[in-house]
């Protein structure tokens, strides 16, 4: 039996215009369409992987507004099997850093955990930092970057894949997880899976109740600051080479020119 | 009192069908039409994410959903393509759903959990060379043999859905059985397994359009069957196609709303980008005129079948609303593939773009299932009016 808890984050549709508040420079979550980010689907997917493949339990975790419940259902109608939602005020606006703590906490809440997978990085923060940070509080072994993962026993293997390469590494249960776009195809829920999700137990908790101070937590005590945020500038039009038979060189002179080759 | 809002689980199986129509269906279908290939890893994904079980109790493999359920996948795999949809549509309705209305416990156990989890499909055969509309002209033959033991068919039928795919195991026709007190054919329904000597699927046609879905003419040549293929009750096989015929034309209402609204989504798209003379052609009256006139055409035939199916669901007659929802929204689908492929312009005309596709794929919405004609008949009856 493997307990296994997938972290799962809601963010803003990447399809959708994405933009941060003005009044302070955090995620501005009525501005587009929330979804569950997709690297989420893929870390539920592998932790249902694991638990068809033998027996176990899959919890989802998430930490957000109340709206997160979306993504939590999501979820729940692929097949996990209930879900932690945290939700609080005082959570508006924290860093990686508090954001790892309340996981951490919320965990602790899990009795007899085996396995925590997340995504590698979540597709508006693009931190990728908190699984990391969450193996830290723990004290637990950290796979991150995983396109393959195995679980046997009381061990788990992976293939890390990096810019670099890919490496093979073995851990002892607990450990944490985080998995890259390529570790799977995650399913699309049945409709039997979503009328189960609404079945499924769903505890909401404050910070107050994972016995976290709110004065580690929140816009006010992140370590960072956002002091300015302004779009993308459009994409100009560029150069433009006409080709009267020598456009390759002309190119590949230009390619030369900005030191290119 | 009354209130338009879908249930939190419809709306969640409408979005979800939504992305897998757009993420996995829509990259490659465009491909498949072109080839005129039947696309078994799709109908395989549809089936994994039980589309083809959705109006089933999950003892026979189901999803223990209802009909609107399945309306609300149809619609929202037309608005991308409608070859998977008549293949879902007629697996469901034509293939599974006799079965799971008038089969034995014992049909019930064998055919359905394959035909639910969509790893099998089932095809009705019912119209004939001879007769479409006409149903009560069928002219296929079965006879029980000397010894009683077997039914023996003779007889061919046309234009047969999902009727010669590598994962069609039945197909379910209706024969003449006999003759009944008042002089009247008696027609039966049989169930014919796949690959029973004497059954024949003929080359797919050439279609006009829903070109990567599957359709036969099938012929049966003293086909030879066990007494006990067959479906429900000996001379009822008419009535018991009518009764499916009434939920189906809602099923194909919804799925004429999914390409009208298909229309809509690709001209949104391509409005906001072509430009002429100037300016992005959306911003020309003419050309929003006729895109809110697609919009208002799928809206409201929406309605008609979501009114329609509630219906039906409450187990209320629903004969008339099923054949105005089926009249308006095939009109609609019609009417919005001809107007979005005057807004494309050249490129309309072209198979590579979705609304050319839509364009070949809308007309055969005026005929299958029930014509407009026989919308018209039946919206006449419901009236009173002579028939």
């Amino acid at each position: 039996m493997t307990n296994i808890v997938v972290l799962v984050k809601q963010v803003p549709d990447t399809y959708s215009e994405r933009k941060l508040s003005e009044s302070d420079h955090t995620l501005d979550r009525e501005s587009a369409d929330a979804v569950i980010d997709e690297i989420n689907e893929r870390s539920v997917e592998e932790a249902l992987k694991i638990k068809e493949a033998g027996e176990g339990e899959v919890t989802v975790l998430c930490v957000g507004p109340d709206r997160a419940t979306d993504a939590i259902r999501k979820a729940l109608s692929m097949g996990a099997d209930k879900a932690i939602h945290v939700s609080d005020e005082s959570l508006h606006g924290s860093d990686m850093l508090a954001t790892a703590k309340v996981l951490a906490a919320a965990i602790g809440k899990v009795e007899g955990v085996d396995l925590v997978i997340a995504g590698n990085e979540a597709s508006d923060g693009r931190g990728g930092a908190v699984p990391a940070m969450l193996a830290e509080l723990l004290g637990l072994p950290q796979l991150t970057h995983v396109r393959q993962l195995t679980v046997e026993g009381g061990s788990v293997k992976a293939d890390r894949e990096t810019e670099e390469g890919i490496t093979h590494l073995e851990a002892n249960l607990p450990a944490i997880v985080s998995v890259t776009e390529k570790i799977n195809e995650p399913r699309y829920p049945s409709f039997k899976g979503i009328m189960a999700a609404k079945k499924k137990p769903v505890e909401t908790l404050t910070v107050a109740d994972l016995g976290v101070d709110s004065g580690e937590v929140g816009l006010g005590n992140a370590w960072s600051t956002v002091l300015e945020a302004s779009p993308k500038p459009p994409r100009t039009a560029g150069e433009r080479v006409e080709d009267d038979g020598d456009g390759g060189t002309k190119v590949a002179e230009y390619l030369v020119a900005q030191k290119l080759i | 009192m009354i209130d338009f809002r879908l249930g939190d689980e419809y709306e969640a199986l409408r979005k979800t069908v939504q992305d897998f129509a757009q993420n996995e269906v829509a990259p490659v279908i465009g491909g498949f039409y072109e080839r005129e290939e039947f696309p078994y890893d799709l109908v395989a994904g549809m089936g994994r994410m039980g589309l083809f079980g959705l109006p089933f109790p999950e003892e026979f493999g189901g999803m223990g959903g209802d009909y609107f359920a399945l309306c609300l996948a149809l619609e929202e795999l037309a608005r991308v393509d409608s070859s998977v949809a008549i293949t879902l549509e007629a697996g469901v309705s034509l293939g599974a759903m006799p079965i799971y209305r008038f089969g034995s416990d014992e049909q019930k156990r064998r055919w359905l959990p394959a035909l639910c989890a969509g790893e099998a499909l089932g095809a009705f055969g019912l119209t004939e060379p001879g007769g479409g509309s006409d149903a009560g002209a069928t002219r296929t033959t079965a006879r029980l043999d000397d010894g009683g033991g077997d039914w023996v068919i003779n007889g061919s039928k046309s234009f047969i859905t999902n009727s010669g795919t590598d994962i069609t195991r039945l197909v379910t026709v209706t024969a003449v059985t006999g003759q009944k007190p008042d002089g009247r054919k008696e027609i039966s329904a049989i169930i014919v397994p796949s690959g029973t000597p004497g059954f024949t699927v003929a080359p797919k046609y050439s279609k006009v359009g829903w070109n990567a879905s599957d359709t036969h003419e099938l012929s049966f040549d003293d086909c030879r069957v066990p007494a006990g293929n067959l479906l429900g009750e000996r001379g009822r096989g008419y009535a018991q196609f009518l009764s499916i015929l009434d939920e189906g034309r809602i099923a194909i209402a919804a799925l004429s709303v999914g390409l009208a609204q298909g229309c809509v989504d690709e001209c949104l798209r391509y409005v906001n980008e072509r430009e002429a003379f100037g300016s992005k052609i959306g911003a020309y009256q003419a050309i929003q005129f006729k895109i809110a006139d697609m919009e208002t055409r799928a809206h409201t035939a929406r309605l008609a079948y979501y009114q329609a199916a509630a219906k039906m669901l409450r187990g209320e007659p629903f004969k008339k609303e099923a054949a105005i929802a089926k009249l308006v929204s095939s009109n609609a689908a019609m009417d919005n593939a001809r107007d979005a492929t005057q807004v494309f312009g050249g490129y309309g005309f072209m198979n590579e773009f979705p609304v050319g596709r839509f364009y070949r794929d809308a007309k055969i919405l005026e005929i299958g299932e029930g014509t407009s004609e026989v919308q018209r008949m039946l919206i006449a009856r419901e009236l009173g009016l002579p028939s």
